[in-house]
């Protein structure tokens, strides 16, 4: 591949036309289309240009009041990096603390608040049976140190039971965590009314917001949510950083021990160009941006229902995430679909288990009642900034096509 | 653009080779693994008197692996007899595909099991078994050789898996070395009960872990 032609900017990823070239008898795509946000994002430029000055001018820790002048600047950017992400929730004086993503706040809100809280008021925990793994393997690991883990039943669009929540909370009880959006169907969840509850049974509740933070409205002065996951990763911000929430007051234990950052609850040098990239792409993140989203989602569902047969959609068709639409193509398997995608260039994903490192169906579609059948035909298409109306008709037209030669030599498809 | 099977396994993937179904087909062979989903079925038309196999087809609900065996797989049997076409192994397949990745291994697997299930379909539809051989431990063992361990991709007998089983009364009972807790824990066992349940005098798989 010719240096020039990676250079030119037309073939830059950001602008996701297709771009089909013939090098040395290859079919190569230069520009993927990519729809699997939910996964990881494309840093947005504006983001990478207000975290350089942190790696090059601004470079020093953080230090007190006391310490030297660039550390102090240090200081100042993240303190409101900070600021900027209490602000979205709507929190003030309580805390946000940065962590390295989703799954160390996750942990740092289920064994912070666990080990907190064993001796003073019990050891039951619950979680819904569809949160991601962050959630669902803390809790795991959890049980096997003899913590009591319910995991709470879903129903088929994956909308956790109020009525098993409800019963499931005893005077032992000391969390609940359920998610705000689905990271495979979607599905969001009535966290209102979830928050009422543990209120009202005075229960503590965590959210895991990784999928949903910006995406969704989502306030701490509305919701008597006690903690947030949130991450950077999921909207066009750097990976490798993350946040918690942590309502004032909340009973929580240090869950890595050094040095004294992040009021002395998240040890280890903190991340100050990508806090300040978190914050930048929160700031990013527009209502217009999400109803664009939304607009693509609406049509990739739309246009998959009415124009393949057989397509059953998984999750809610309202109540779900602006940018997740996850469908099942029945008779066909979805490693061999993306695969397929992938050579058409579009990134996709699918909960089949063989597309899966742990070759697991996804827990996810089992967990809303459906069968092996149903997670192998799986396919996400989670989309982005980056994405234009006419990438969610090409994937349609480029499933239709695939699904179509797929079922012509699946023994189940009806011909 | 990097892929993660070999250009041989893409094309057969693309453009795979004797897809659909044979009517009235001389034997049949269908061959699933709830633990994968995946399922493949092998249609042959065999000559009755030399034995070989005229026509093969076969037609896959599976991953790029398995569909891509599948094609190899039915390539490597057609005009062979019945003879040389149960010879034909797993390894023959990958090695034709240019190697296939480890973990996909049970997927490809299926493939040849269903060529061999189309097989033993003709030599019973045909005449050709005389006798149901009782389920012994040996039995078992050959039958497990099928279940993958996905941890090396190479079967469960192989990497030393099964520690102990035994046959009493229809019965069924197999030691596994993994604790029951680890990630690939419920999908050997569903593979396990698959692979042994079938078995026409075996009532019932009890699949035990050591902790």
């Amino acid at each position: 591949m010719p240096r020039s032609l990676l250079e030119n900017p037309r073939f830059n990823c950001k602008n996701s036309r297709f771009y089909y070239l013939i090098w040395g008898g290859r079919e190569i795509f230069e520009n993927i289309i990519y729809l699997d946000n939910a996964a990881c994002t494309r840093l947005d430029e504006q983001v990478l240009e207000a975290m350089k000055p942190y790696f090059f001018d601004t470079f020093a820790v953080a230090t007190s009041e006391f310490g030297y002048s660039m550390g102090i600047d240090a200081k100042e950017a993240l303190e409101k990096a900070r600021e900027n992400l209490a602000s979205k929730l709507g929190a003030n004086s309580e805390k946000v603390i940065f962590t390295s993503g989703s799954t160390e706040s996750s942990n740092t809100a289920l064994k912070g608040v666990a080990w907190a809280l064993k001796e003073k008021k019990g050891k039951h925990i619950i979680v819904s049976k569809i949160e991601d793994f962050p959630v669902l393997n803390t809790a795991k690991a959890l049980e096997r140190q003899g913590f009591d883990v319910t995991f709470l039943d879903v129903d088929a669009e994956g909308f956790a039971d109020l009525e098993e929540l409800k019963n499931a909370i005893t005077k032992e009880t000391i969390l609940v965590s359920i998610q705000q959006g689905n990271q495979e169907i979607g599905t969001v969840q009535d966290l209102k009314a979830i928050s009422e509850i543990c209120e009202e049974k005075d229960v503590l509740l965590h959210t895991d917001a990784t999928h949903s933070f910006t995406r969704l409205p989502l306030s701490v002065n509305e919701l008597p949510v006690d903690l947030i996951t949130m991450s950077a990763h999921t909207i066009h911000g750097p990976r490798g950083i993350g946040a918690l929430y942590i309502r004032k007051d909340t009973p929580i234990t240090k869950f890595m021990d050094g040095g004294f950052q992040e009021f002395n609850l998240r040890a280890g040098v903190e991340d100050i160009p990508s806090a300040v990239g978190f914050a930048k792409a929160v700031e990013l993140v527009t209502e217009e941006e999400n109803r664009r989203l939304k607009a693509m989602r609406d049509r990739i569902i739309d246009k998959a229902l009415t124009e393949i047969p057989e397509v059953t959609l998984n999750g809610s068709r309202d109540k779900r995430l602006p940018q997740n639409a996850n469908l099942t193509f029945h008779y066909v398997e979805g490693e061999s679909v993306t695969l397929h995608m992938d050579m058409k260039g579009f990134a996709v994903s699918t909960g089949s288990a063989c597309f899966s490192r742990s070759l697991e169906a996804s827990h996810v579609i089992r967990g809303i009642g459906g069968d092996h059948e149903r997670a192998h035909g799986s396919v996400r298409f989670t989309l982005g900034r980056y994405n234009r109306m006419e990438d969610a008709d090409a994937a349609i037209e480029a499933m239709s096509e695939i699904v179509a030669r797929l079922r012509e030599i699946s023994p189940l498809a009806r011909k | 653009m990097k892929f993660p099977y070999s250009q041989k396994v893409l094309e057969h993937f693309k453009n795979p080779h004797n897809v659909g179904q044979i009517e009235n087909p001389d034997g049949k062979g269908l061959e699933g693994s709830p633990a994968c989903g995946d399922m493949v079925a092998v249609y042959i038309k065999v000559n009755h008197d030399t034995k070989v196999i005229e026509d093969i087809k076969f037609e896959s609900y599976g991953c790029a692996s398995n569909i891509a065996t599948g094609s190899i797989i039915t390539d490597l049997a057609r005009g062979k007899t019945l003879d040389e076409a149960k010879k034909i192994t797993w390894k023959q397949a990958s090695e034709e595909l240019g190697g296939l990745p480890p973990i996909k291994a049970h997927c490809s697997v299926l493939a040849v099991e269903g060529l061999r299930a189309a097989i033993k379909d003709y030599e019973e539809k045909h005449g050709l078994v005389t006798e149901k051989e009782p389920t012994t431990e040996e039995v078992i063992r050959r039958r497990l050789k099928h279940v993958m361990n996905p941890l090396t991709g190479l079967d469960i007998i192989r990497t030393n898996l099964i520690l102990k089983t035994s046959v009493e009364d229809g019965v069924v009972r197999v030691v596994v070395d993994l604790p029951a807790n680890h990630q690939f824990a419920p999908a050997i066992k569903e593979d396990i009960i698959e692979k042994l349940g079938s078995l026409w005098d075996v009532e019932k798989v009890d699949v035990v872990f050591t902790a």
